[in-house]
């Protein structure tokens, strides 16, 4: 397979181009996406080579949005919407909790929604409060949706082509702080990347770290750090889809190590984390010689520019953790 | 040539005021693009364009007892109603001193409460139901104001929008909802958005006045807004007003428009600019002189100058204030 070096944000446009292209069915809505390509620039070109009547530029308003690409997934269309920020998928909150989640399960499956919602999540790219949110715990509480969150752009295309193949609305969720951070090679032919399966990125015996999106990366910096400072030896799982999510791969590697830290964005109380710790809990108790420690956003909105960076969890408060944990 | 201010009840210096806002605005706007561009300030989201609009409408309104809650562009509006240069630089550094949200919140969510500014956030066309809400108060209050709303042609295509609007006209409230179209929403144009006109020709269906104004004539926004006050006052009502200009500026600093619009069409639109007309206007009825002009100019830069170097020398936001206000201090 050939491959190119190219970021997450071209990953996912790639994977945007070969869904259109195998796909007639397949089209594209949302704010900006036409002519100028998406405020991210993930809808680059697409425009151009598929046209108005499969990139849509809607009006102004998320319900419309997402409301009527409701209708088009019951009527055989598979729509892949863009929301320009995951905090203003509020307007269309309702269609996508009262109806995408669960119209499979009220109609005992006559109806069913294939759709995918794109949108960007996360702070530190100094696009204040709703533009910096990392909301994934208003939509782990709707069975009926599944939640995917890449950490690289190898997983944003594989994990994008199997989120456009499933049969059920997935929320696909975009770190924008990962966009344009680094490269990684990708192949150039399409390829799926099972939904609900989380990837061990770095091994280790004394402590897993769970995270997503780009506290992955802060998660190994911080195991990097911690090996070499102090020799602890630190396991890193992306959870890659937060929802459903793949506890036996958590669970797997917590008998192994003994020990836990969730990370997330988000803020800590109700966050994912503390049902991950729940999880770890209930199936792996026996096996832990610390508490699981959270890092998480703290419960405050976020906050702009200068104090963005002290909301923001990175590889030190993560480092903060194992200690922690190593040294309970 | 006729006289059109003195026409409408306003006099020489109420005239001027209004203009001097107009260009405070656009100045300090200029100066934040610079600040912007020189890496000091993160984010700009510019007025160029709607000043006339906004320094019209502010000055058909009662700064001591009306409510406005105005949208990210609204620069001409919260400077008439008392937010200062350097409260507006203070924001754009994200200083502690911020009077909007001690640095916490995008440059352009205004909000004072001493000012009768009603804070906004982030997500369009939210403000439009707290106006009728507002405006419901004030009547229940039985006080003469109103509440004065803005937001853009895109954002009107808001479930919001018809909420409050409808809500505000059946209950006959004091507030007057002024559309400000720019002719983009980002890089979506009009005819994208909506399958009227005029978003002004919405108003019939709420059984409310709606009338579509030049934008760029700050006289005419003048005269509709005052009526739009008066009949409010008079109990009869909000009204849907509709001041067309253009966007000058890319949608914010972190947009290029030139992926979805030409620079002839800019410049073209740059032809009928207000501060220019409205200029040649001052200088027709005599009320200003190129050197007034001049005058003028450097009396403002020399505030913008001032404002910018005190809020560059403010400090930052304590971070043992991080978790503050979330609830009422000591109260969870
Ligand atoms: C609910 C919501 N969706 C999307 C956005 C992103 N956004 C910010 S401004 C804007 C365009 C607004 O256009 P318009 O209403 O015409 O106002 P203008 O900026 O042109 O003055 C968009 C899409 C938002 N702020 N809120
Ligand atoms: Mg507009």
């Amino acid at each position: 397979m050939s491959t190119r070096n190219i970021t997450m944000l071209q990953a996912v446009n790639e994977a945007m181009h070969e869904r259109m292209e195998m796909d007639s069915d397949t089209l594209l809505l949302g704010e900006d996406i036409g002519k100028n390509g998406g405020v991210f620039r993930a809808t680059d070109g697409l425009y151009e080579t598929f046209g108005p009547s499969r990139v849509i530029d809607t009006p102004l308003a998320e319900a419309g949005i997402i409301g009527s690409s409701i209708g088009l997934a019951l009527n055989g269309k598979k729509p892949i919407v863009e929301i320009q920020f995951l905090a203003f998928i509020y307007p269309g909150f309702e269609q996508l909790v009262s109806h995408a989640a669960r119209m499979r399960y009220r109609t005992r499956g006559q109806f069913h929604l294939p759709m995918v919602i794109r949108a960007p999540y996360g702070a530190g790219i100094r696009g204040p409060e709703l533009h910096s949110e990392s909301v994934e715990s208003f939509f782990v509480q709707t069975p009926g949706l599944k939640v995917v969150a890449p950490g690289n752009p190898y997983d944003a295309k594989g994990l994008f082509h199997a989120a456009v193949k499933d049969p059920d609305p997935v929320l696909f969720l975009e770190d924008t702080k990962l966009y344009r951070a680094f490269k990684q090679d990708v192949p150039a032919e399409s390829y799926e990347i099972p939904l609900g399966k989380a990837a061990v990125v770095r091994e280790g015996s004394d402590l897993t770290m769970v995270a997503w999106g780009s506290m992955v990366r802060e998660a190994v910096k911080a195991a990097e750090r911690m090996e070499k400072e102090k020799g602890w030896s630190c396991e890193v799982i992306d959870l890659r889809t937060i929802y459903p999510f793949d506890r036996e791969t958590i669970i797997e590697s917590v008998k192994k190590t003994g020990r836990a830290a969730v990370m997330h964005e988000a803020h800590k109380t109700g966050g994912l984390g503390a049902e991950i710790t729940a999880v770890i809990n209930e199936e792996a108790l026996v096996y832990l010689r610390a508490p699981v420690q959270r890092v998480a956003g703290y419960d405050v909105p976020v906050p702009q520019f200068m104090v963005e960076d002290l909301y923001l969890p990175d590889a030190g408060r993560m480092a903060n953790a194992v200690e922690k944990a190593m040294t309970f | 040539m006729t006289n059109r201010h003195q026409e409408l009840g306003m006099s020489d210096e109420h005239v001027m005021e209004m203009y001097r806002t107009m260009l405070t605005a656009r100045m300090l706007d200029e100066r934040l693009w610079l600040l912007n561009r020189a890496g000091k300030i993160p984010f700009v989201i510019s007025c160029q364009g709607q000043e006339a609009a906004q320094a019209g409408a502010s000055a058909a309104l009662d700064t001591t007892v009306d409510y406005v809650l105005p949208y990210y562009r609204d620069l001409g509006v919260v400077l008439h109603f008392g937010m200062t240069p350097e409260e507006v630089m203070l924001s754009n550094f994200a200083r502690e001193g911020d009077p909007n949200s001690g640095g916490r919140q995008m440059p352009g969510h205004f909000g004072k409460r001493e000012s009768n500014i009603v804070t906004g956030s982030s997500p369009v066309t939210t403000q439009v139901p707290h106006a009728a809400g507002i405006a419901l108060a004030l009547k229940q209050k039985k006080k003469e104001a109103v509440a004065f709303t803005t937001f853009g042609e895109g954002s009107s295509n808001q479930g919001d929008f018809h909420e409050g609007i409808n809500f505000a006209s059946v209950h006959q409230l004091p507030v007057i909802f002024m559309c400000e179209n720019n002719k983009y929403a980002i890089s979506v144009p009009l005819d994208k958005q909506l399958n009227v006109e005029h978003v002004s020709d919405r108003a019939a269906a709420y059984g409310i006045p709606g009338e579509s104004i030049d934008g760029n004539d700050p006289l005419a926004v003048y005269d509709a807004v005052k009526r739009a006050r008066e009949r409010a006052l008079r109990g009869e009502g909000p009204s849907l007003i509709e001041t067309v200009s253009y966007r000058l500026t890319p949608h914010s600093s972190d947009d290029d428009d030139m992926t979805y619009r030409s620079k002839e069409e800019v410049d073209q639109a740059r032809t009928t600019d207000a501060l220019e007309t409205f200029r040649h206007y001052l200088e027709e009825v005599s009320l200003l002189t190129p050197e007034g002009e001049e005058a003028l100019r450097s009396e403002i830069r020399a505030v913008i100058d001032e404002a910018t170097e005190a809020a560059e020398q403010a400090s930052y936001p304590d971070p043992t204030t991080l978790m503050n206000h979330v609830y009422e201090e000591g109260n969870s």
